[in-house]
């Protein structure tokens, strides 16, 4: 029961390139925000959620587990997504 | 299969999760308050978010950002049993968070200078939707600043296994479940950083 002993070996001229996408995605969400309102809150909406799968995926090593934890993740990140909807809903049609 | 208990590579990685899942849910519920809020106020909003300093906020993100680099390869390194790198990129990683407490320690100190705190002569006599801002803003930052400190606290111990060999090639889900944790407060901070400097 002892097959893996420890994760998956990330090579650190991956995790560099990660990093520097991270900090270009960055620079390109304080560019938007420079732009308008309106373009804030979309670039928001979609440079965040890769940051954050950018991390998740290659930081974290999600990417390289077995798909029970996958699973597990996005059970857990779903949930929260499916309450933010509702909420959104409630606020909507009130 | 007797003797020395095996380490449980994948329970110790599973229990780890278990775990961030309760904190993506003490903060999703967070951000919940905060976007009903915000959907309610969005002009008081807008206003609000305008005195926070964004070259602070960047500055703070590229400090999380690196030290998520640091961490990730400190994790590389004793994988590949090279424990001196391992342990100058866990000690870099901790100063990064003491760091980052010192930037957040200079911002929240200018906002209580102008009387902007819970309560403050400088937020009680704004729009209730300027009040909520502030509000959202001490106890988001102040909770994953406690994030960053306890973060910061439980590198400096993992160094110290590191170099008392608790922590080896081999052996490294200590490091490892640490270094999750570490990555998590950094997920939360890019959320926080267009909610609060950027977006808003």
């Amino acid at each position: 029961m002892t097959e893996q002993a420890q994760g998956h070996i990330v090579e650190v001229p991956t995790l560099v390139k990660v990093w520097a996408a991270l900090v270009l995605l960055t620079a390109a969400l304080v560019a938007a925000s420079r732009v308008s309102s309106g373009a804030a809150v979309w670039a928001m909406l979609i440079i965040t959620p890769v940051k954050a799968a950018l991390v998740l995926g290659f930081f974290m090593h999600l990417r390289y587990e077995k798909a029970l934890l996958k699973g597990m993740v996005f059970t857990a990140l779903a949930t929260l997504v499916i309450f933010i909807g509702l909420l959104f809903l409630d606020i909507s049609f009130r | 299969m007797s003797g020395a208990a095996l380490p449980d590579y994948q329970g110790s990685k599973i229990g780890m999760w278990l775990f961030l899942f309760t904190e993506f849910m003490l903060f999703g519920g967070l951000f919940i308050l905060y976007a009903g809020s915000r959907a309610l106020n969005p002009e008081a909003f807008h206003e609000a978010s305008r005195e926070l300093s964004v070259p602070l906020g960047v500055a703070n993100t590229l400090i999380l950002l690196t030290s998520s680099l640091f961490i990730a390869a400190a994790v590389t390194a004793i994988q590949k049993g090279n424990k001196r790198l391992s342990l100058l990129l866990t000690g870099l990683t901790a100063c990064c968070g003491a760091l980052f407490l010192v930037n957040k320690a200079a911002e929240w100190g200018m906002k209580f200078h102008h009387g902007i705190y819970p309560n403050g002569p400088g937020l009680v006599q704004r729009p209730t939707g300027e009040a909520l801002f502030f509000g959202l803003y001490f106890i988001m930052t102040g909770l994953h600043g406690l994030h960053v400190l306890a973060g910061t606290v439980l590198l400096s111990v993992m160094a110290v296994l590191l170099a008392r060999q608790r922590v080896r090639q081999g052996d490294s889900v200590l490091l490892e479940n640490s270094g999750l944790y570490w990555h998590l407060v950094d997920v939360i901070w890019i959320f926080l950083l267009p909610l609060f400097y950027l977006a808003a």
